[in-house]
């Protein structure tokens, strides 16, 4: 649905985003990670065709942005960083404006106005002037007219921004729900919202994609060691020694209040039953026994940490991103 | 409905609801009022010294109040169109409501034939009330209608260009103040063409820099000639001036 290749936009001084290349099939929902300033914003800027690319081909829906923006734009519902509302409009109004700019009338405009204003809860709203509305319900405003003309492509940039957290679920249930019948893209800082949305994930820093695949398979690449938690009720001096002679264990350390441990072990080697018999038959008070799986946002902060300063390509991120981690991950 | 019509629409709407509309439309009726008032009063004390004079007076209403009219009403355009046509591009970009705009399947010639075309229907609006002022007099007075109709044609047209020249300044700038001074010096500097034109003389350098100036075109039309000449003028300065347009906001995309 969405094929982008090499994008590279340029500034006058500075280069925004640098040999971008991903894609997404229909149906999918692709999220957008990166620090403020990453690029994000103009990639989806010139997926819009907003802005033209410096170099590379952006390719929406089988029509390139450059050459047939029109159809580009008739087949796109776009929320820009800031929602585009017009403050002396009413809900109504806007969203009748917007459905005529996209070539919506009659009946269908009623009806596609009707199914959005119900989607997204404007019904209390939907009289009233946007300028007295607050930054929610704008946003939410925003999403109506994005999706107003269900389009195959919806391109949402930070669409939780402004909400409360009970509307940040109801929108994400919302994008959810409408994978499978639309690819959607969208970006975001928050990477909880990553995880939970999104069958892909692209993570996007200094401009460049640092790494690209499914929230799992992206924290099962970076784990290098498999991390135990370890809570005991009674824990003598003897126990990190004892705990170290387990076969497979690399690291104990104590990890905050008495009786916390944090085991490092081999990758591939589950010590945990091991470990569990020795805290049960040294009657230490066995309380809790955890594997810890790296979460996306380890992942972000590791990616986008190491990116920093590095004038090398993208390639290979997997595998420079794990010798880094020796460096900074192992104090022994 | 096309989608000029709809960003007609919507700007009208979005004009009406401004304050600033009112104010400038209360402004501008009450000084043309005005001043149409001071003339017919001037005309009439001349018309009292007359047959004070000679007995009887013959008074030309068309070249003491009209042509005076006229040209008082130029001065009040240029101060007063760059304000309604300042927020047309300029608030777009500073909301950033212009990226619905530009990610719309509509085209940019589309876009800003609409936005003129409401500030030009708003100009056409107010024109229309002061026509009140040659009505009234119609009543109680006789004078030629054809300058006066000219002279509403040159009115017309001059506004045209004047917020041709508003909507292309908008377009350069995200903050409105700066939107109006732009097309304020402007419009300003096309005026003074006028003047640097007759100081150059009958040369042919004169006579283009005259050219470019409205002034001539449009006293053309409010001396009751209209004048093919003319018409083109006014109609290629305001092509020009939407071409323009058009290209900046294109070109702000490539930046």
């Amino acid at each position: 649905m969405i094929d982008v290749h090499h994008i590279t936009k340029r500034y006058a001084q500075h280069t925004a985003i640098d040999r971008v290349t991903f894609s997404v099939a229909k149906g999918e929902v692709l999220a957008f990670l990166g620090p403020n300033g990453a690029g994000k914003t103009t990639t989806m800027r010139i997926l819009t065709c907003f802005m033209p690319a410096t170099e590379g081909t952006a390719m929406v829906a089988g029509f390139d942005c450059a050459d047939q923006p029109l159809e580009v734009k008739r087949r796109i519902g776009y929320l820009p960083e800031t929602p585009p509302v017009y403050q002396e409009l009413t809900v109504d109004e806007y969203l009748r404006f917007v459905g005529r700019l996209r070539g919506l009338s009659g009946a269908i405009l009623t009806g596609a106005m009707a199914r959005e204003v119900e989607r997204l809860g404007l019904s209390a709203v939907q009289h009233r002037l946007i300028g007295n509305l607050s930054r929610g319900y704008r946003q939410r405003v925003g999403l109506a007219q994005a999706l107003l003309h269900d389009p195959p492509v919806l391109i949402l940039d930070e669409p939780t921004v402004g909400l409360d957290p009970k509307q940040i679920i109801e929108i994400r249930e919302l994008i959810k729900s409408l994978a499978g019948s639309h690819s959607v893209i969208l970006s975001t800082h928050i990477l909880p919202e990553a995880t939970a949305v999104c069958q892909r994930v692209v993570i996007i820093n200094g401009g460049r994609i640092v790494a690209e695949d499914t929230p799992d398979r992206l924290s099962a690449r970076l784990r290098h060691s498999e991390k135990i938690a370890l809570t005991l009720s009674r824990a003598p001096g003897e126990v990190e020694a004892r705990l170290r002679q387990v076969t497979g264990v690399q690291h104990v350390h104590a990890n905050g209040p008495p009786g916390h441990f944090l085991l490092e072990s081999e990758l591939g080697h589950d010590i945990r039953e091991d470990v569990a018999r020795l805290a049960v038959t040294n009657n230490w008070g066995l309380l809790e026994l955890k594997s810890i799986s790296m979460t996306l946002e380890d992942v972000f902060l590791k990616l986008t940490r190491h990116e920093e300063g590095v004038a090398q390509p993208a390639a290979g991120v997997a595998d420079r991103v794990v010798v880094t981690e020796d460096k900074t991950e192992s104090p022994s | 409905m096309t989608p000029v019509n709809t960003i007609l629409l919507k700007e009208l709407r979005s004009h009406f609801v401004s304050p600033v509309v009112y104010v400038v439309g209360a402004v501008f009726l009450l000084i043309v009022g005005l001043l149409a008032y001071l003339y017919i009063v001037f005309t009439g004390a001349q018309a009292i010294q007359l047959m004070q004079v000679q007995g009887q007076a013959q008074i030309n209403l068309n070249d003491l109040v009209f042509r005076n009219l006229f040209s008082s009403i130029r001065f009040v355009l240029l101060i007063i169109l760059p304000i309604l046509t300042m927020r047309l591009f300029a608030e777009e970009k500073k909301l950033r409501t212009f990226e619905l705009l530009m990610t719309s399947p509509i085209g940019l010639n589309e876009i800003v034939a609409g936005k003129f075309m409401s500030v030009f229907l708003l100009f056409m609006g107010l024109l229309g009330l002061t026509g009140l002022i040659p009505l009234t007099l119609s009543l109680f007075s006789d004078f030629d209608w054809y300058p006066v109709l000219t002279g509403y044609l040159g009115l017309a047209l001059l506004g045209a260009l004047f917020l041709s020249v508003g909507v292309l300044a908008s377009a350069l700038t995200e903050n409105q103040v700066v939107a109006a001074f732009v097309s304020f010096g402007l419009l300003l500097l096309l005026w003074l063409l006028a003047g640097l034109g007759s100081l150059l003389g009958d040369s042919t350098i004169g006579q283009v820099v005259s050219y470019l100036s409205f002034m001539e075109h449009y006293d053309h039309l409010v001396r009751g000639l209209i004048d093919t000449q003319d018409l083109v003028y006014f109609a290629t300065a305001l092509i020009l001036m939407l071409f323009l347009t058009h290209r900046v906001i294109d070109s702000t995309r490539w930046k």
